[in-house]
């Protein structure tokens, strides 16, 4: 077979302008935009929600929304210009050069067709049908590691886990062989050790394949990891381009430099000082843009900034072709911090413990089988304390939560203790101060927040159920709830839709805290934020907690994140907690074995190859737990049969520090001194 | 299913109930009102109703189960005939509907969906919904007018000569059928419209076009199936409309539905007759919930086999 003669470029953007039609107006979403990627290079596309990096994606396989259009410029894929295409062409195209995964598989699969048969049909496109495209398929399954493939080819989506899904969408993405893969955000949304797991499949793939990737994320530590370049997107235009240890490394436009920022980095703790954030909003799509668009954001920008447009400043050097969009780029890095690194906060003074948690079990009972999804959870927590909660999914982090709310009774014979008195099980038996004591943030303000009242209704009822407050109390408390979330009164009249997805969690969090709260849960509450977004909550939920004293129970997949606001962190699997300790010592190790795993496959940022350690295969069945250790089906660190046989203690191994495993902490310290990595 | 035998239940007893707290005296309401008092005893005992409530509901429900619908107080003999006769009546008429606009229905939704706010679309939906507001005794006198009176393509009255065959009884049932369709053609319309949009839109149609599917594939396999499911309950719900709430058409084309049955029952107090047909209806109804369900679940995976986490 003669290879095609392949054009230089997988991919040109040339000036491209696509808007979205608001309202009877066309409002621009990118904007003159123009880039390159080369045969098998990999490309990361990076920059807040809503900069147009998804437009980008869908542009190139002409699939914008109905609203979208292309106003100018033009896009070749392969030497081919995609804006000619006729509908027969474009559909050939699809189907044999271009190829795009994109975030939640769970929708990207058809719900009511079977694995196999969604893989088959791109088979029988090409011409081959029965048993070869099934051979082909089981094939492809085999290729991104899924073992068992006949089996899974019988299966329906649902059946099928989130990590799971994602690689059969990646089997899919590949399965024509294309010459360009598009990656829009594979892995939001996915676990912490998935995420690792379908990172390293993909770069695994790349090394097999020929494919060139444009890949789009928001994770910046993720891009770094993937792409050999990087080009970060503001409001539609390129505004910092070159390789990514380059762009990471020696940012050169203050945007890069304050989005690096954001990210809590270095093991960077809440005592520490506090995050620097963005301050004010990206432009909104259409908005008419005279000088550079982020010098309101900028502060170093001047009057030239605000009324003339920077070019693309060409800084290229030994180091690789690389531009920036900023009239002062060698002064980027002075970019100031937005926040002052306040001093460390002076160490708490032993007190009683605020909450009490001894022997808590929880088991449902699931088609017969007893699922035990917490056990024997005990732990304490102080005032003016963070309890961080880390796990995979189904590891019991929010059913212990909802356990402690009282969403959920546990089985019998657990204590809960708040302040000293047992706690009802139930919510309903609770005492009304018991109730507005503990309460919860939840990942997506969205849900949590009634759509058809004002920001105003929604906190003043807080106020009234939970503070008791009404009249002019109420005003007057309310003023200072606002106050205390960085929100002002021209918020309080708005309905949420309204409002953006990180002052929404504001709202969430002032309603958290109306009623004075001993302990908030927080659900993973930043998730579903822009990094700016999650630096600014995070500052936020540090200063409420330094100026209340009130402890946290954070669950979050972002260890990065936990740790920055942690006091202390529980590590769970399978319900039972394997490691409890301070947060500096777990995570600086030694650590149990599993806590190592999940650590080391967090992508960093300044780091390029790490040993990783990988956790193969899912988590087990709840219903039907191991014997002995239950991590020792995925344990890297198995000593032997003792693993299989018998179910370690949660010993003491420092004072405050627990780990329930069979190999000696010393020994542990020994096996972890050679393969330790600092966490950046 | 248990649920729906709950429902029954309930539904027996609030007839049995709400027939009986009518104010009216059986006996009386067949004999008029110039007959002697000890007549009217009579027949009140001799027809049972002046048993204890719970000993008359008792009687009724077990027979009824065994399929002894009861006497009419009326005709003086048994019920079920009359109903039996009735109910395959009104289920001809209901099918020649059910068959006219659920194809077409569902069509038009999707056309509707595939040409989004484009002229066609605009036609199916609001066409729909402007024959879906009016009344059918409004479009069925129109109906009349226009197809019996003034073209007279069809008969006016759906009251077929006696022996009359399959193609015959067709021909009469199709001038009734119509206002039927047009109630039901914009909502049906509605629902697969909308299911055809959320489909369209989801990432699993983009992720079949990306493929580079046929776009005639991608409807057939990939979005037609998701589309429909909530049509499906829908149109369920619609059967028990279909087969019971037609007095109104049935008055209007001298049809003997069961619909007519209920309502002349009601009128002279005829109890065993009222209660069996209401009851009947909630069967049929019943029993259309569950083939919905059942085909639902056979559409939809995530039914049919649950979840394995």
């Amino acid at each position: 077979m003669t290879e095609p003669a392949k054009a230089k470029n997988a991919l040109e953007l040339d000036d491209l302008s696509v808007a979205y039609r608001v309202n009877g107006r066309n409002r621009a979403v990118l904007r003159n935009l123009s880039l390159t990627i080369g045969q098998g290079e990999a490309y990361g596309l990076v920059g807040e929600s809503g900069c147009g990096k998804s437009t980008v994606a869908l542009t190139v396989v002409r699939y914008l929304p109905r609203n979208g259009s292309i106003t100018g410029g033009a896009i070749s894929l392969d030497g081919q210009d995609v804006m000619k295409l006729d509908g027969e062409a474009l559909r050939r195209a699809r189907a044999e050069s271009v190829s795009m995964v994109y975030q939640d598989p769970g929708k990207a699969l058809n719900p009511s067709i079977r694995i196999g048969r969604q893989l088959t049909e791109i088979f029988e496109l090409a011409g081959i049908s029965g048993k070869g495209a099934e051979d082909r398929a089981i094939a492809m399954l085999n290729r991104v590691r899924i073992s068992d493939p006949a089996g899974v080819m019988q299966r329906y989506p649902h059946q099928l886990s989130g990590g799971m899904q994602q690689r059969v969408a990646i089997a899919m993405a590949l399965a024509n062989d294309p010459s360009m893969l598009i990656l829009d955000e594979p892995t939001t949304g996915l676990d912490a050790t998935v995420e690792a797991e379908v990172l390293d499949l993909i770069a695994q793939l790349r090394r097999e394949l020929s494919a060139s990737i444009l890949f789009i994320s928001h994770n910046l530590a993720v891009v770094s990891n993937m792409c050999d370049r990087v080009g970060v997107l503001y409001a539609g235009m390129l505004v910092e381009e070159g390789p990514t240890d380059v762009v990471f490394n020696d940012p050169r436009h203050p945007y890069t430099v304050a989005l690096l920022r954001c990210l809590p980095r270095g093991g960077q703790r809440k005592d520490q000082g506090r995050l620097d954030t963005i301050p004010g909003f990206l432009p909104g799509i259409g908005a008419a843009i005279k000088g550079c668009a982020f010098a309101d954001r900028c502060a170093l920008a001047d009057e030239r900034c605000r009324t003339e447009l920077p070019p693309l400043y060409d800084l290229s050097d030994q180091r690789g072709t690389r531009q920036s969009r900023c009239h002062y780029h060698d002064k980027a890095q002075a970019l100031p911090r937005t926040t002052p690194s306040d001093g460390a906060s002076a160490p708490k003074p032993a007190t009683a413990p605020v909450l009490r948690v001894a022997g808590l079990n929880k088991t449902y009972a699931s088609h017969g089988h007893a699922l035990r999804a917490v056990k024997d959870v005990s732990l304490d927590l102080r005032p003016g304390e963070t309890l961080g909660l880390v796990g995979e999914s189904g590891s019991g982090k929010t059913t212990f939560a909802r356990l402690l709310l009282g969403l959920v009774p546990p089985d019998d014979g657990g204590t809960i203790e708040l302040e000293g008195k047992a706690l009802a099980p139930k919510l309903a038996n609770r005492g009304d101060d018991q109730v507005k004591a503990m309460q919860i943030v939840f990942q997506n303000p969205d849900s949590a927040l009634n759509r058809s009242h004002s920001i105003r209704h929604i906190l003043g009822r807080a106020l009234k159920r939970l503070a008791g407050l009404s009249g002019k109390a109420q005003e007057a408390r309310l003023e200072d709830l606002i106050r205390s979330v960085r929100l002002t009164d021209r918020h309080l009249a708005v309905k949420p839709r309204q409002l953006s997805g990180g002052l929404k969690q504001r709202v969430a969090i002032a309603r958290a805290f109306a009623g004075d709260p001993r302990i908030v849960v927080c659900d993973e509450p930043t998730s579903a934020l822009d990094v700016s977004v999650q630096a600014a909550i995070l500052n936020l939920l540090a200063d409420l907690q330094a100026k209340q004293d009130v402890s946290y129970i954070f669950i979050s997949h972002d260890l990065g994140v936990v740790r920055y606001l942690s006091d202390n962190i529980a590590v769970l699997y399978l319900g039972r907690i394997m490691e409890l300790g301070p947060s500096e010592e777990v995570f600086s190790g030694p650590h149990h074995p599993y806590t190592e795993a999940l650590l080391s496959a967090v992508p960093k940022l300044d780091q390029t190859e790490t040993a990783r350690i990988r956790l193969d295969g899912e988590i087990p069945s709840a219903t039907n737990p191991p014997p002995g250790c239950v991590f020792q089906t995925r344990c890297p660190r198995k000593i032997g049969p003792i693993c299989e046989q018998q179910e370690p203690p949660l010993a003491e191994a420092q004072p405050g520090h627990s780990i329930r495993c069979h190999i000696p902490y010393s020994e542990l310290a020994q096996l972890q001194k050679a393969a330790v990595t600092e966490l950046a | 299913m248990s649920l729906s035998l709950v429902t029954l239940f309930l539904l027996s007893t609030m007839v049995f109930l709400g027939g009986q707290v009518l104010p009216g005296n059986v006996g009386r309401a067949i004999l008029g009102p110039f007959a002697d008092q000890r007549a009217v005893d009579a027949l009140n005992h001799s027809l049972g109703v002046d048993r204890p409530l719970l000993t008359q509901y008792w009687t009724w429900i077990s027979n009824f189960v065994q399929g002894d619908m009861g006497t009419s107080y009326i005709f003086r003999s048994p019920v079920a005939p009359f109903v039996i006769d009735a109910l395959g009546n009104s289920m001809k008429l209901a099918a020649v509907a059910f068959v006219l606009v659920v194809p077409i229905g569902i069509l038009g939704g999707v056309i509707a969906a595939l040409n989004l706010n484009r002229p066609l679309d605009r036609i199916i939906s609001l066409g729909g919904l402007s024959v879906t507001v009016l009344p059918e005794f409004v479009t069925g006198i129109i109906l009349i007018l226009i197809f019996g009176v003034w073209l007279r393509w069809l008969p006016i009255s759906a009251a077929w000569p006696k022996d009359a065959g399959f193609f015959t009884q067709l021909y009469y049932l199709i001038l009734p059928s119509l206002p039927l369709f047009l109630v039901l053609f914009g909502y049906i319309a509605r629902m697969a419209r909308s299911g055809m949009i959320e489909a369209l839109d989801s990432d699993y149609t983009r992720t079949a076009v990306l493929k580079g599917l046929p776009w005639r594939t991608v409807i057939w396999r990939h979005v037609l199936r998701n589309a429909l499911m909530p049509t499906i309950t829908v149109i369920a719900t619609q059967t028990g409309y279909l087969i019971g709430g037609l007095v109104v058409i049935e008055t209007l084309f001298r049809y003997q539905g069961i619909g007519s049955l209920i309502f002349t029952a009601a009128r002279g107090k005829d109890f065993p007759m009222l209660e069996s047909g209401i009851l009947t209806i909630g069967i049929v109804y019943a029993v259309a919930t569950l083939i919905a369900d059942f085909l639902y679940s056979v559409l939809n995976p995530r039914i049919r086999l649950g979840s394995e986490q």
